[in-house]
């Protein structure tokens, strides 16, 4: 049963920030897809709950090319699969959201409640790392910027300070010569995934291995770079049997759970065979 | 907890409830308004029975709080017909016989709209993906995606009056 709880409902951002600062046993809800499931099982039961939902000031998708993409953080799910200019620039976030859980969850469900959520199986989280995002948070004493990868602490939870909101999630102009990948292992389409791997890949001139990341979904208490394989790879001509060696890597660096789903061992497995194919993927669209 | 007024408008209607603000959006719609189209399923956003369309956008309304509903259009499958005819996407659902338990019917009726409002020429596969969130347990599926390419072609038109 969800517990009572005092609702608290502002109308702008500056409004959110102080009702935030203002009561302690505080939580804040906006999609709630999450969170909502939490609180009926008991394991949540907050004295307030903050709706941020309506703050239309924190709901937007802004590209350039110079500053690249920042995305509000009550933007839904649906919003960025749907985005053109996402499709555009950033494909792979795109074919994330659109496996993401299921169409009514993405239609309310938002990005920065998902970040905040900070379920190390949530699919965003990997690809954003990926492609190297941040992640902008702020309350009544002023805005941060962190790398996304700085921004998960713990199994659900995150750096966010007493009173202060995920704002934004900002991704760096696409580099030339990049490909990303991304995929969950799951038995039914819109689960969770029982274990995810994303990779980029970006070539130089020569067609070498500048740069690579390699990010770890439900592999562990947060998202992890597999930063072992990324060394790995940079420098190199990329062929087959180094994904197969970052792969192997990639099963070793990792910490997973094992649960109803999948032993601990099968996990590594799948995250060995997951990353191998990413990066294959990513590979050949940098080539393209 | 002291009840808070809510405004709430669902099928054109606008409703003045009392409510406590955990109550669900799937309970103010069913327990506080009674209409019992909109089933209350597994509770955990997984199987869409409990879905209604808020602003045209398919949403499982058991894991909406009523409160955050204020102020925008909800309809459910009671808002379909007008003026007594059904809606073609019901039309269809009787037609091939969509349904058996019908536990799943009206979630999956609201889904199957809220997609035929987005995609006039859907394909099979997309059908079948645009269906995702909703879980038929008597394996109709089959019959239920002939229904929504029935509606799709153009094969039951809306009657106006």
């Amino acid at each position: 049963m969800i517990n009572d709880f005092n609702y608290l409902r502002p109308g702008t951002l500056k409004e959110a920030f102080a009702m935030y600062a203002e009561h302690d046993d505080c939580k804040v809800i906006c999609g709630g897809q999450s969170l909502l499931i939490v609180m009926r099982q008991g394991m949540i039961a907050p004295e307030y709950l903050l709706d941020i939902k309506r703050i239309k000031e924190l709901d937007y998708i802004k590209f350039d090319k110079k500053e690249g993409l920042k995305i509000g953080a009550t933007t839904i799910h649906r919003a960025i699969e749907k985005s053109d200019v996402i499709k555009k620039n950033y494909p792979v976030l795109v074919a994330m959201e659109n496996k993401l859980a299921s169409i009514q969850v993405r239609n309310w469900g938002t990005i920065g409640g998902n970040l905040a959520h900070a379920d190390p199986a949530g699919d965003p989280a990997p690809v954003l790392i990926a492609l190297k995002a941040n992640i902008k948070v702020g309350g009544a004493k002023g805005e941060r910027t962190m790398s996304l990868e700085d921004f998960f602490v713990d199994y659900f939870e995150t750096a966010l300070n007493k009173g202060e909101l995920v704002l934004e999630v900002q991704v760096p102009p696409p580099e030339p010569k990049t490909g990303a990948a991304y995929q969950k292992f799951n038995l039914l389409e819109s689960d969770m995934g029982v274990v995810a791997a994303a990779a980029s890949v970006t070539l130089d001139g020569n067609g070498k291995c500048k740069d690579a990341r390699i990010v770890l979904g439900n592999a562990g208490a947060t998202p992890r770079r597999v930063k072992r394989a990324e060394e790995l790879l940079v420098g190199k001509a990329l062929k087959e049997s180094l994904f197969a060696d970052a792969g192997k890597i990639a099963s070793e660096d990792c910490e997973p759970v094992a649960d109803i789903h999948a032993s601990e061992e099968h996990r590594r497995h799948l995250l060995g065979v997951l990353t191998k194919r990413m990066l294959k993927k990513a590979f050949d669209e940098a080539k393209a | 907890m002291e009840k808070q007024l809510l405004r709430l408008t669902v099928n054109g209607q606008e409703y003045e409830l009392y409510i406590n603000p955990k109550t669900l959006l799937v309970e103010a719609i069913r327990d506080h308004i009674g209409l019992t189209g909109t089933k209350r399923g597994c509770d955990t956003v997984s199987c869409g029975a409990c879905t209604v369309l808020i602003d045209g956008m398919a949403v499982k309304s058991c894991s909406v709080l009523a409160m955050q509903a204020e102020g925008t259009e909800i309809t459910t499958a009671e808002g379909l017909e007008k003026n007594g005819n059904l809606a073609p996407i019901q039309k269809a659902f009787i037609d091939h016989g969509a349904f058996q338990c019908g536990f799943c019917t009206s979630g999956m009726i609201m889904t199957a709209q809220a997609f035929l409002n987005e995609n006039k020429n859907p394909t099979e596969w997309e059908i079948r993906e645009g269906i995702e969130g909703n879980i038929c347990r008597c394996t109709g599926y089959n019959s239920i995606v002939r229904a929504i390419d029935a509606t799709a072609k153009g094969k039951y038109t809306e009657v106006k009056s």
